[in-house]
C-alpha cells in the first residue's frame, strides 16, 4: 500500500500538469479536466493496491482521466447540450495524445494569462499545472477553503467565458507574456520555499521554469529565473534549524547545501541585468562562498546598486544595507538602515538587531529584538527569537 | 467570439494624444479584415438621460447611471478568434493612448 501512495504521489508531481493539460486541450473544459484527474488518481489509490501497480503508471492514469472524462459527460448530457458533448467525446476518443510537453506549458501561459487577477493565476497555476488540492492550496494563501474555491471557479469561468485562448502565446506575444509566466512561477517556488513540508512545490516551479527557457533559450530573463531558483533550492536542507526556525545564511551548515545543484545553477546565470538575472548573480556569490565571511560582499553591494536601478523597492534598499554592513562595518548599514521606513515589515528591525549585535550595542539589539518578535506572526519563529533574545539578556 | 468595446476617456491618458484620421484608420482595418461588425461614437455625457422604473414610477435623471470623472465615448462590436485578438484589435485604438477601453464579451444567444 506505501508502494501505491508513494507511486501515486510519484507520478502527480511529474505527470498531473500533462494529464489535465491534455485533457483541456481535447474538451476545452477546465473543471471536466481537473475533475476527471482526480477521479484517475482516486481509482489508482483504489486499485493499485489489489490489481498491481501498471507498468507504465503515468499512461494507465492518462487513459483513466480520458475514460471518466467520457463517462462524465455522458452522463451530464442532456437533449439541449448533446451536440457539444457528442463533438467533445469525439475529440476524446479520437484526439491525439501527442503534444504532451507542450500541454504543460500551454498550461502554464494560459494560467498566467494577465486577463486573470494576479492571485487567480498563482492559485490556477498550483492547481492545474502544480495539481495541489483546494484545501492545500487555501492553506498555503491562508484564505478558506471556500474563498480559494471560488477563486478558482470564477477563474475558470473567465477563461472560457472571455475567450482566454487555451495555447502559448504566438511569436510576437512571447516577449510581452514571459514576465507574466515568470513572476506567477516565482511566487510558485516561494510558496513552496516558505513552508518547510512544502518542497515539490519548489522543484516544480524549477521544472517549469526549464521548460519555458527550453521554450525560449535566448530570454535571460527566463534562463536567471531559472538560475535564481535553482541556488535557492540548493539550500533548502540547511536552511531549517532543528526547532524548525529560519537560518540566515551565515548560520547555514554549507556542507548541506547541494553542491551539484550549485554547479548547475551557477552555470545558469546569464551575463545581464534584468531583474531576476542580477538576483541570480547574488545568490551565485552566496552560492561560491565557504562562509559568510568570505563572500564577496564587496560583488553583492555593486549588484544590488544595479538592482536598485533596474528594480527599485524598499525591501532591496534593505538588503543592499546589510551587504554594506558586511562590506564596510555594522555602522554604514546602520546608517542606510535607518533611513528606510517599512512599517511592519519584521526583516527591518531584524537586520538592525543583527548589525547592532556586531557593533557590540547589546542594549539597542535587544529593543529591535523586542520589535522583531512583535512583527512575527509564525509561532515557531516567534519562539526562537524569544529564546535568541533570553540569551542575549543574560 | 462576439465582443464589445466601451472606449472610455481617462483622467491620466498617455502624453502621446491622439492624430488625425486614426480613429478612421482603425475602422477601416476592422472592415478589411472583417471583424467590425459596427460602432459609433457617443455623444457627451451631459447629454446622457438616465431611466428607471421604481414602485412603478418612471424616474428620469440628467445625466449617465454612474458619476464618475471617466465616461464612455463610443462603442464597437468586434467579432474576433479568442480574447488575444480582442486585445491586439483594441490596443491599435487610439484611444488605448488617449482613453481606456473595456472588452466585454457578449453573453451567448440560445441557439
Amino acid at each position: 500500500m506505501n508502494d501505491v501512495r508513494s507511486t501515486v504521489a510519484a507520478v502527480s508531481r511529474s505527470d498531473w500538469g500533462r494529464i489535465v493539460g491534455g485533457l483541456i486541450r481535447l474538451t476545452g473544459d477546465w473543471a471536466l479536466a481537473e475533475d476527471a484527474a482526480q477521479d484517475a488518481f482516486a481509482i489508482a489509490l483504489q486499485r493499485w493496491p489489489a490489481d498491481g501497480i501498471p507498468n507504465n503508471p503515468a499512461a494507465w492514469l492518462t487513459t483513466t482521466a480520458r475514460n471518466r472524462a467520457i463517462d462524465r459527460l455522458r452522463s451530464a448530457a442532456s437533449e439541449r447540450t448533446r451536440a457539444k458533448e457528442v463533438a467533445i467525446m469525439e475529440s476524446l476518443e479520437h484526439g491525439s495524445g501527442q503534444d504532451i510537453e507542450d500541454d504543460r506549458l500551454r498550461l502554464i501561459f494560459t494560467c498566467a494569462h494577465p486577463a486573470l487577477p494576479l492571485p487567480a493565476r498563482v492559485a490556477l497555476t498550483l492547481r492545474t499545472v502544480a495539481g495541489l488540492t483546494v484545501p492545500e492550496i487555501a492553506s498555503a494563501f491562508l484564505v478558506p477553503e471556500s474563498t480559494m474555491a471560488q477563486r478558482l471557479v470564477r477563474a475558470r469561468r473567465k477563461i472560457e467565458e472571455a475567450g482566454i485562448p487555451y495555447r502559448v502565446p504566438p511569436a510576437e506575444l512571447l516577449g510581452e507574456r514571459l514576465g507574466g509566466v515568470l513572476a506567477v512561477l516565482y511566487l510558485v517556488f516561494n510558496q513552496g520555499y516558505s513552508a518547510v513540508a512544502r518542497n515539490e512545490l519548489a522543484a516544480s516551479a524549477i521544472s517549469l521554469a526549464g521548460a519555458v527557457v527550453e521554450l525560449m533559450p535566448r530570454e535571460d530573463e527566463a534562463r536567471g529565473l531559472l538560475a535564481l531558483l535553482v541556488l535557492q533550492n540548493s539550500r533548502r536542507d540547511a536552511r531549517i534549524g532543528v526547532a524548525g526556525e529560519l537560518l540566515t545564511l551565515e548560520e547555514q551548515d554549507r556542507s548541506l547545501w547541494h553542491r551539484d545543484e550549485i554547479s548547475h545553477g551557477l552555470a545558469l546565470v546569464p551575463p545581464s541585468d534584468g531583474p531576476y538575472a542580477i538576483q541570480a548573480a547574488i545568490a551565485a556569490c552566496h552560492a561560491r562562498a565557504s562562509s559568510a565571511a568570505d563572500t564577496d560582499w564587496d560583488e553583492v553591494v555593486g549588484l544590488y546598486d544595479v538592482l536598485l536601478v533596474r528594480s527599485p523597492s524598499p525591501v532591496v534598499e534593505l538588503n543592499r544595507a546589510i551587504a554594506i554592513g558586511m562590506r564596510d562595518g555594522p555602522d554604514a548599514g546602520l546608517e542606510l538602515l535607518s533611513a528606510l521606513t517599512l512599517d511592519g515589515y519584521r526583516w527591518l528591525p531584524a537586520a538592525q538587531a543583527d548589525l547592532l549585535l556586531r557593533a557590540g550595542r547589546t542594549s539597542e539589539a535587544v529593543d529591535r529584538f523586542r520589535e522583531t518578535i512583535a512583527l512575527t506572526t509564525s509561532d515557531l519563529e516567534r519562539a526562537d527569537l524569544e529564546r535568541r533574545l533570553a540569551e542575549l539578556e543574560s | 467570439m462576439e465582443y464589445l468595446f466601451f472606449i472610455a476617456t481617462d483622467t491620466e491618458p498617455d502624453a502621446e494624444p491622439e492624430r488625425d484620421g486614426e480613429v478612421q484608420a482603425w475602422i477601416e482595418e476592422g472592415a478589411r479584415r472583417g471583424i467590425r461588425k459596427q460602432g459609433h461614437r457617443l455623444r457627451p455625457v451631459e447629454d446622457a438621460t438616465t431611466v428607471r422604473i421604481r414602485a412603478g414610477d418612471l424616474l428620469v435623471t440628467d445625466g449617465p447611471f454612474a458619476e464618475s470623472k471617466e465616461w464612455i465615448a463610443g462603442f464597437d462590436i468586434v467579432e474576433c478568434e479568442n480574447l488575444d485578438d480582442a486585445i491586439d484589435f483594441a490596443s491599435r485604438h487610439p484611444m488605448a493612448r488617449a482613453g481606456r477601453i473595456e472588452i466585454r464579451p457578449f453573453w451567448p444567444t440560445e441557439t
